[in-house]
């Protein structure tokens, strides 16, 4: 079982691979909108990388409002 | 379809279309690639009917008004019918809001029910204010079997088992109230009439028929105004399927147009410009041959259908790309906000119409629309049917200020009569937007005049709502404003929000504010946030009452102050 603090550290890798940004640049309670520079959908489709990386599914309502890697790191984790 | 001209309301028009089909397929339910249900107009029937005497013991009355926050989902439309069966009338509201906004909303509609999908009404119980919530029949759909519902109850055990009393409703009386905007600070709740829908039913459905067999693809919020209409009201009414999809992500969307052999779908700018931008990377990544033989293919279609759009040519010549929507794609409604004339032509150029056109929540769903007799990307469109459109006080090129008149025009803002005094001139609804008539009727839009923004999601942001964000800052004053409505640019898009910050006397925007203006603005919600601020050092001009006069001190910046002095964050 992954801790919290993989589960996070994996999803900032993703991000900054899937995004094309420094990984070193990126912080568990940075706004994914607002750090990477994407909008909605884009943030979908990281939420598909996600899911197939973690092998969870998880419904678009779970992370309505949610726009920080923390929770959404709290979020994944709850399905593991 | 039916006659609509016979109908006083929705619920007695919806009555109808149950019967008249009752082994059509209404609703279909998919989540990814799994179905999970497919209701006929009979089984609807038998769903909403229960439902509807339950909510009549429950005392709910003709006139009451039951509230729905829900994703996409038959549910959703079978609440609704229910409340309109019983003479109620249904206030959508958008399921993305926050908790805090739902239960403000919630106070001000004076709902008597809620119907509300579970993760929602979770997040509604943890709120702060949710001792304030006072709606008396609470009904939470899809909730977990050992879960809290805080005094609420089940939707799906909800029913009763006597026939329900068909209240029959006039069309003048209130059938929705859907607001516009206003969660910070003002609620604009538009009261829409049963009048208003049938009408505006009539006129879309002339340009864009249904009939049994169609199928529409839901993905935009049901509680927009557009879903509602073309997702629920227009098939319902015709004996067409709606397809539910319960995510969003562009790979299932993909997949549900040639699963289901999709024959409309509404979408906003967004997604339309990145459907775009997904088929020309696979144009980009054809092998050489292939590439020449597609150019060549469109090239004939452009040629062809130039002046008037030709489906089944299209299909033929560019069989792959309309095959790639399911082979019975016949349009793409767009809305929400404006789209850009280059994406429009690039999907007309493949065959696949994309109907644009102008609305807003006042005037029922669409004010006007492009019907492609000729093709005019340039524009919104002409007039529906019945509706009217005045510029007022023209400029020297024709621009000014867009009114509309006509029976899709909301009765009043719920509970404001000041606010509708001053949107609702003489019988004319001002629009607050900028546009010109051209000699072919079509309506060309050029900005703005009232003090907000849409963003290509479709979402409109009123700077007054998002003020709040910044309560506190160190300075002596701030107020937040729409870039344009400051600076006019004569465009409907990359519209910005600039905090104008006047700072105390002697002090300067320094890196500590700064840094903390970037903080709060994090907090916001991605659309909702500014994208910069500039600095003002004259006291704001105030009413009496020490309101900002808005209009007043975006016209003496933007006299003093060029856009450059917007420093982005």
């Amino acid at each position: 079982m992954k801790t919290i603090e993989q589960t996070t550290d994996e999803i900032l890798t993703l991000a900054a691979t899937h995004f094309k940004v420094p990984r070193a640049g990126l912080q568990a309670s940075d706004d994914f909108y607002k750090k990477l520079g994407i909008d909605s959908l884009q943030a979908l489709e990281l939420l598909t990388r996600l899911e197939n990386h973690f092998g969870v599914e998880l419904p678009d309502y779970e992370v309505q409002g949610v726009s920080d890697f923390s929770t959404l790191a709290s979020r994944i984790q709850a399905r593991l | 379809m039916l006659d609509l001209t016979k109908y006083d309301s929705l619920g007695a028009a919806l009555r109808d279309a149950l019967t008249r089909w009752p082994d059509e397929v209404c609703l279909i339910e998919a989540d990814r690639e799994r179905e999970k249900s497919r209701l006929t107009y009979r089984q609807f029937q038998e769903a909403a009917e229960p439902l509807a005497a339950a909510l009549q013991d429950a005392g709910f009355e003709s006139g009451n008004r039951a509230a729905i926050i829900m994703t996409n989902q038959p549910k959703w439309l079978i609440s609704a019918y229910a409340t309109f069966f019983s003479g109620g009338i249904v206030v959508p509201l958008d399921y993305k809001l926050s908790a805090a906004e739902h239960l403000q909303l919630l106070a001000h509609s004076k709902a008597a029910a809620l119907f509300v999908e579970y993760p929602l009404w979770r997040a509604i119980t943890q709120a702060a204010e949710f001792h304030a919530l006072r709606v008396p029949t609470v009904l939470v759909t899809e909730a977990p079997p050992n879960a809290d519902l805080a005094g609420a109850r089940r939707w799906e055990d909800f029913r009763a088992v006597h026939a329900p009393e068909f209240r029959p409703r006039s069309r003048k009386d209130a059938a929705c109230i859907v607001y516009s905007s206003g969660t910070g600070g003002r609620p604009k709740g538009c009261v829409l009439t049963h009048d208003n829908y049938l009408e505006q039913c009539r006129a879309l459905t002339a340009m864009y028929p249904f009939w049994p067999g169609v199928r529409y693809l839901s993905i935009l919020p049901t509680n927009h105004a557009i879903d509602f209409m073309v997702g629920f009201i227009g098939p319902f009414t015709c004996g067409a399927t709606v397809v539910h999809l319960r995510t969003l992500r562009p790979e299932f969307v993909r997949e549900a147009f040639t699963r289901y052999k999709i024959t409309y779908m509404s979408l906003v700018p967004l997604v339309l410009g990145n459907l775009r931008k997904g088929l020309q990377q696979r144009f980009a990544d054809l092998p050489a041959f292939k590439r020449k033989v597609f150019d060549a293919l469109l090239a004939a279609n452009k040629r062809l259908t130039r002046r008037r759009p030709n489906l089944s040519l299209s299909r033929l010549l560019l069989k792959q790309v309309h095959q790639a929507f399911g082979g019975e794609l016949r349009a793409l409604f767009v809305g929400g906000a404006f789209t850009e004339p280059q994406t429009l032509q690039f999907f007309y150029d493949l065959g696949i119409q994309v109907a644009n056109g102008y609305g807003l929540t006042e005037a029922g769903t669409a004010v006007t629309l492009n019907d492609f007799n000729p093709v005019r990307t340039d524009t919104v469109g002409r007039p529906l049917p019945g509706v009217e459109l005045r510029i007022v006080e023209p400029d020297a090129e024709g621009i000014g200020e867009v009114a509309v008149r006509g029976k899709t025009v909301m009765s009043h803002y719920l509970d404001d009569p000041e606010l509708t005094a001053e949107t609702i001139v003489d019988g004319w609804l001002m629009t607050g937007d900028f546009g010109r008539i051209d000699a072919a009727g079509h309506l060309q839009l050029f900005g703005r005049k009232k003090n907000m923004i849409v963003t290509a999601e479709g979402k409109n942001i009123y700077p007054e709502d998002i003020e709040n964000a910044f309560a506190g800052l160190p300075v002596k004053e701030y107020c937040v404003f729409a870039a344009n409505f400051i600076w006019p640019q004569r465009t409907m898009v990359g519209e910005q929000l600039v905090l104008v910050l006047h700072p105390e006397a002697g002090h300067a925007v320094d890196d500590a504010l700064r840094a903390e203006i970037s903080r709060r603005n994090a907090q916001l919600l991605n659309y909702k946030r500014i994208s910069g601020y500039a600095v003002w050092d004259r006291d704001f001009p105030r009413t009496a009452s020490m309101k900002i006069k808005r209009s007043v001190l975006a016209e003496e910046i933007g006299k003093q102050l060029d856009r450059g002095a917007m420093v982005p964050l």
